[in-house]
């Protein structure tokens, strides 16, 4: 009983705001799903430990299974247990869970923090909340990185290195999803950069896009964990491929790589968190808690000294500043300087909620043929 | 044995040693030969190096030293199968996925032989060891006795000049065993082929060899027929392992051409034969069978040695009476007598004079 | 000897006249009560955690009721549609499809009913999400507007309620009825909410709109004349949210798996497809399936082959070597069973790599040039190499136990009747480890029909198993049922091939040991 007063009153200091409820009521264990590497390390250091140094008695178990977590939340939903309280999921995939009712719905200005500008959630996150379920973090893009050293004189600045084998022969390394791939198959394959979305909802277009991966088929590592290309990179395996920014960016920076990055019709995207439906109200008022502080203005603010992924608060903007080990400054590795952004491809995330399942059977067939 | 007959041993075995280890002989030097047609019996203890001794003959063990020879060549380097040796083994070792005739045209066929020759050949090895109805079985579907007939017909259907038998009859009951026995050397004495044959069972190698090889400690003990075995043993190993015996410790008093005294530790003296001892002083054990003790004094030489026994035990065995004895402070003392009408039947708890000829009890090594 | 021992007098009787069988029975009824109460347990176990939800994926196979629970209505109606005449389905069908459809939003199942329609027509899920956005602002809500206009008492759900209960207006207004019963039941279910408290949705209204249109005359106030309201086409509705509803392909789909069981999945799972005409092979493009089985058939083949070829001698060496010594390489051979399966694949792709331990190795011996590095791995070379490592202990294993059984006498006495090495071996040992090599051919074969974990890890595109497609349908695409039907013929390939090994060698022949 004394330990429970103890720990509301540490949770009662603890929020700056008025969540009301009390600590007793909410579940001391949490499972957040992401997507494993430098990217969950950026989430433990910003958001989870330091509330796990507020709430002492919170303890966190991580999931990397961002990447099929709509499978898997379909999959829970359809066996009656939800085991996930807090999932970290691109834009479309939000969408797409708030269509199925999957992914709560979310009353921003009632539960997220204002920003420290005084501005409201919805005001401070702006376009970037791009469905009633979902809680923007980042802006990241997908883009392609490629060996230095195996390139020779001419590196690559074009997307469309990619598809090019005779300049740059060797192995590629792509998602085995048909996100960016189709896209910039098009691209590559003379589609104009407005018309790509409109031609990709089209049988023909869709075709289209997978005859010109299939010039590269037999060259093409196909990864599913985020963490493959950057190793693949560095083991000298590929001589390109496709993954995240700031992935990327932890390679070149942290570990020395010998990496390029290339800025070219790179995909900018949106990444966030869900709560899933159907949780406990304990699971929920912890979930609730932690999501209040975890987006606020300065821990979004805050994961972008260990990650190059722009926060998506406006209000984070200025507080970005270095590298929490190496001390450079992370604004110009972000996707969203202006430097970097000279002819970015912004993600329909609309497009892919829709047709994302489509495309999925259309390139998983087309793989394993 | 002849002079002739050695120089025209068949199988030789000179200066032979053979170690697993590098440190003990389980062979050791051992020397042996023996003419065509003759049934050898290697006979001793287990670990005595006797089948060591048929593995190296046989070519699965290799020789550390020495020579073997089959028919004056030396085979030491001659794999197993090129020395044309039949071999029946202990277990049998018949092919369990062949029925009993394919085993028996196993041989024939590595030799190439066609098949009308190979089935009239299997036949007459089948019908040899009575089993010509046989031959579809499967070896898994026959009795003991018909797997080791079915063995035995292997051995034999190549028509090898050498066959040895790794105690054949050691899995088969008593009654099979002695009928085999019997078989065995019906069959090899008609065929007029070579046979060494190991067993641990002396009775079988008294009945069935014409000379016994008794091994103990890697070597060979003594070699001999069966009956000079049984009667003339050499030492004191293969008196007491050849037949039942009765033996006593003492102390050489007195040699006198054929006969010896031997003091007992008792202190009673007794008449021997001296084998192995050479002069007064030796310690010495005697070696007497049970059935050569007497205690009618009237068939005793006059100055003949007696001893006083006390009677322990009698046992009734229909064609013997077997007592035992308390003698020179030994109660394991036997006596067989005969179960004639004549025969006294000695009433333990009462105490006799027991005695011997002289040429009966033998003085052998300590 | 009685009577009863004898066989002219019928069935032999026991000591109290009855049937000796049936004596013997009942002697041996308490014997067999108790053994079944002992294995009781187990059987109980093995039918929860095992046969029933096996039974249960299996019948996923072929079950298909989302289809006709979702979509009640359309389905009734879409038998009298000929697809064949090139139209879309009347415009009774597009309303029955529009209520549907509503209600299926509000309680999200339109999704998973679209994703359920992709795996036999891709680009039925996008047309689902989209036009489930769109079917609440249909334009319908000018009959809600002309009928309250007409009857004021229409936007009160408690007069609702009170004709829904009466039976002349029920028979008079089928459409109604239903589409109001479909409503309050998703009213309350849905937003837990009491539908007297609501006015009906304008799916409600339309159908009433139709009913009445089509000539229907409930009692008062509900007989409204229609004639002159503005109207609105519901098929014009669907086709300005997306053109692909007045094409015949979405309809035939939905018609083609109208009923509550299907045999689309497993004519998917040999690349083929149900049409008008019977099922027929799917275009060349969305072949895979029999490719794949073809594959996994082939590449078991050869990873069981490779186990024999690498198995036997080491089984061999295990069982003729002292104990001491067999029983330290026994651990070696065992030690990859202690390892976690992920970790031996994962150190596979670091041997088996471009860049790689193996690969550096032979560039370094120079057997191979730097720039023409061997390709082991993230194809079917990879598959092989790892999974003959990782199933070979399944190989030995039987092997050796059987290999332990034969006596070296057997040798001995072959080359003793004049065989020499190899034929003493092949003749003789070989046929007597047969058994062995049945039960790890068996063993290794059915496993590496149904691995996964490594193809996925290893094997790229080109060396990945029908398993893993299972995989994939199990936990990516969700599509179970196809899944199910994939896994139903893998698991009737095996009991055939179990079959015919039964036939040609004999189960007999097959020893896990002594």
């Amino acid at each position: 009983m004394k330990l429970n007063r103890l720990i509301i009153t540490a949770g009662a200091l603890s929020l700056a705001a008025g969540m009301g409820s009390a600590e007793s009521h909410m579940s001391n264990e949490m499972v957040l799903v992401s997507w494993g590497g430098a990217y969950q390390a950026s989430q433990l250091h910003a958001y989870a430990e330091p509330y796990m140094a507020l709430h002492p008695e919170v303890s966190i178990i991580w999931d990397e299974s961002s990447p099929e977590a709509v499978a898997k939340l379909r999959a829970m939903n359809e066996a009656g247990n939800i085991t996930w309280d807090l999932v970290d999921v691109e834009a479309a995939d939000s969408i797409r869970l708030c269509d199925e009712g999957l992914a709560m719905e979310i009353d921003f200005d009632a539960v997220l923090a204002p920003g420290d500008d005084g501005s409201t959630p919805t005001e401070d996150f702006g376009d970037s909340i791009v469905s009633e379920c979902f809680i923007p973090q980042i802006v990241f893009s997908t883009t392609v990185g490629y060996r230095t050293d195996m390139v020779g004189d001419t590196p690559p600045t074009s997307i469309c290195a990619l598809f090019d084998l005779e300049t740059y022969p060797g192995k590629r390394a792509l998602n085995r999803n048909p996100l960016a791939n189709m896209e910039w198959a098009l691209l590559c394959d003379g589609v104009a950069k407005a018309d790509v979305y409109t031609v990709l909802a089209t049988e023909e277009g869709q075709a289209r896009a997978l005859a010109k991966l299939d010039t590269i088929k037999d060259s093409v590592i196909w990864w599913s964990a985020s963490a493959e290309p950057p190793q693949l990179l560095a083991d000298g395996e590929i001589v390109m491929g496709s993954s995240y920014n700031g992935r990327l960016f932890s390679a070149i920076a942290e570990q020395g790589q010998p990496i390029g990055m290339l800025w070219d019709a790179e995909m900018l995207d949106f990444d966030g968190w869900v709560v899933p439906t159907g949780l406990s109200e304990e699971r929920l008022a912890r979930v609730m808690d932690f999501l209040y502080f975890a987006t606020d203005t300065q821990r979004l603010a805050d994961q972008s000294a260990y990650i190059s992924y722009g926060p998506a608060r406006a209000s984070s903007a200025p507080l970005v500043g270095n590298h929490a080990t190496l001390g450079i400054p992370m604004a110009p590795h972000m996707p969203t300087d202006p430097a970097n952004a000279t002819n970015v491809f912004v993600t329909q995330y609309a497009f892919w909620s829709d047709y994302r399942d489509d495309l999925d059977a259309k390139f998983q067939t087309w793989l394993a043929q | 044995m002849t002079k002739a007959d050695i120089d025209a041993a068949f199988v030789e075995f000179e200066r032979v040693q053979k170690s697993y280890d590098g440190v003990t002989l389980v062979v050791k030097d051992l020397n042996l030969s023996l003419p065509k047609g003759e049934f050898l019996t290697m006979l001793g203890p287990s670990g005595s190096g006797k089948t060591t001794c048929l593995m190296m003959l046989a070519g699965f063990e290799t020789a550390t030293h020495g020579e073997i020879r089959l028919a004056g060549r030396p085979i030491n380097n001659i794999p197993p199968h090129k020395r044309g040796i039949g071999m029946v083994f202990q277990n049998y070792a018949l092919f369990p996925h062949m029925s009993v005739a394919e085993n028996l045209a196993f041989p024939l066929e590595v030799r190439k032989l066609d098949k009308a020759e190979r089935e009239a050949k299997v036949m007459r090895a089948l019908d040899m060891v009575q089993m010509g109805k046989f031959g579809g079985r499967r070896p898994a579907q026959l009795s003991g006795g018909q797997q080791q007939r079915v063995a035995l017909a292997r051995a034999l259907v190549f028509e090898p000049e050498l066959v040895l038998m790794d105690e054949p009859l050691g899995a088969l009951d008593k009654q099979l065993r002695e009928h085999m026995q019997f078989e065995i050397k019906r069959i090899a004495d008609r065929l007029g082929i070579t046979v060494v044959y190991v067993t641990h069972d002396q009775t079988e190698a008294l009945t069935m060899s014409d000379r016994v090889a008794v091994f103990d400690d890697g070597r060979i003990q003594q070699l001999a027929t069966p009956d000079e075995l049984y009667e003339r043993p050499l030492n004191s190993f293969v008196a007491q392992f050849i037949g039942e015996n009765n033996t006593l410790t003492g102390v050489v008093t007195e040699i006198k051409g054929e006969t010896c005294n031997v003091k007992l530790d008792s202190g009673d003296i007794i008449d021997a034969k001296p084998v192995n001892v050479t002069k007064v002083g030796d310690r010495t054990k005697v070696s007497i069978r049970p059935e050569r003790v007497e205690f009618n004094k009237a068939r005793l030489r006059p100055d003949a040695h007696t001893l006083k026994a006390e009677v322990l035990e009698f046992i009734y065995m229909g064609d013997i009476f077997r007592t035992r004895l308390r003698v020179a402070g030994h109660d394991d003392f036997v006596v067989k007598t005969r179960n004639a009408s004549d025969q006294v039947r000695l009433q333990p708890g009462t105490t006799i004079d027991i005695g011997w000829m002289p040429e009966d009890c033998r003085a052998l090594d300590a | 000897m009685t009577d009863a021992t004898q066989e002219t007098s019928g069935p032999i009787v026991a000591a109290d006249g009855r049937p000796l069988r049936q004596s013997l029975n009942r002697a041996l009824r308490r014997q067999k009560i108790r053994a079944l109460l002992l294995i009781a347990p187990l059987l109980a176990f093995i039918m929860v955690s095992f046969v029933i939800p096996i039974g249960d994926m299996l019948f996923r196979s072929v079950e298909n009721q989302i289809v006709p629970e979702t979509l009640p209505r359309t389905t009734a109606l879409l038998g009298d549609w000929d697809p064949d005449l090139g139209e879309p389905p009347p415009e009774a069908v597009f309303a029955a499809f529009y209520t549907d459809l509503v209600l299926a939003e509000e309680r999200k199942l339109h999704t998973r009913l679209g994703s359920r329609l992709n795996y036999e027509n891709s680009g039925v899920a996008s047309l689902f999400r989209a036009t489930g956005r769109d079917v609440g602002r249909f334009d319908t809500d000018i009959y809600t507007d002309q009928l309250v206009a007409a009857v004021p008492d229409l936007e009160d759900g408690a007069k609702w309620a009170g004709w829904m209960a009466e039976p002349p207006v029920r028979d008079a207004l089928p459409q109604t009825a239903d589409a109001y019963d479909g409503w309050a039941q998703m009213v309350a279910e849905v937003h837990n909410a009491d539908p007297v408290t609501r006015q009906p949705a304008d799916f409600v209204f339309a159908a009433l709109y139709r009913d009445l249109a089509a000539g229907a005359a409930p009692p008062p106030p509900l007989d409204v004349d229609v004639g002159g309201f503005e109207t609105v086409s519901i098929r014009d509705q669907f086709a300005a949210s997306d053109p692909k509803w007045l094409d015949t392909g979405v309809w035939r789909t939905m018609r083609a798996y109208a009923g509550p069981l299907t045999n689309g999945y497993f004519l998917n799972a040999v690349d083929m497809m149900k049409s008008a005409d019977g099922p027929r092979v799917r275009p060349e493009n969305e072949r895979i399936y029999l490719t794949l089985f073809l594959r996994t058939m082939k590449m078991s083949l050869v990873i069981t082959g490779l186990c024999i070829l690498l198995g036997y001698p080491v089984a061999w060496i295990l069982a003729n070597l002292p104990l001491r010594s067999a029983n330290l390489l026994m651990i070696l051979v065992l030690l990859p069973f202690w390892t976690s399966l992920l970790v031996r694949t994962s150190a596979w792709k670091i041997l088996l790599q471009q860049q790689g331990v193996i690969n550096d190795l032979l560039v370094g011996i120079g057997l191979v040039g730097d720039g023409s590095r061997l390709e082991l791995i993230n194809n079917s070379t990879g598959t092989i190499i790892a999974m003959t490592h990782i199933l070979l202990p399944f190989m030995i294993l039987p092997l050796y136990s059987v290999m332990k059984t034969i006596p070296p006498s057997y040798l001995r006495a072959a080359k003793s009747l004049g065989a020499n090495d190899w034929t003493a071996f092949w003749r003789v040992y070989f046929p007597q480890s047969a058994p062995g090599v049945g039960a790890g051919s068996i063993l290794v074969f059915i496993l590496a029909i149904g691995y996964y974990i490594t193809p996925e890890l290893v094997g790229g595109t080109k060396g990945v198993f029908i398993s893993n497609r299972i995989a994939f349908h199990i936990s990516s695409s969700l599509n179970w049922g196809l899944a199910a039907a994939l896994g139903t013929i893998l698991l009737v390939m095996v009991l055939v091939l179990y079959w015919a090994y039964d036939k040609l060698v004999g189960i007999d022949n097959v020893k896990l040991g002594g």
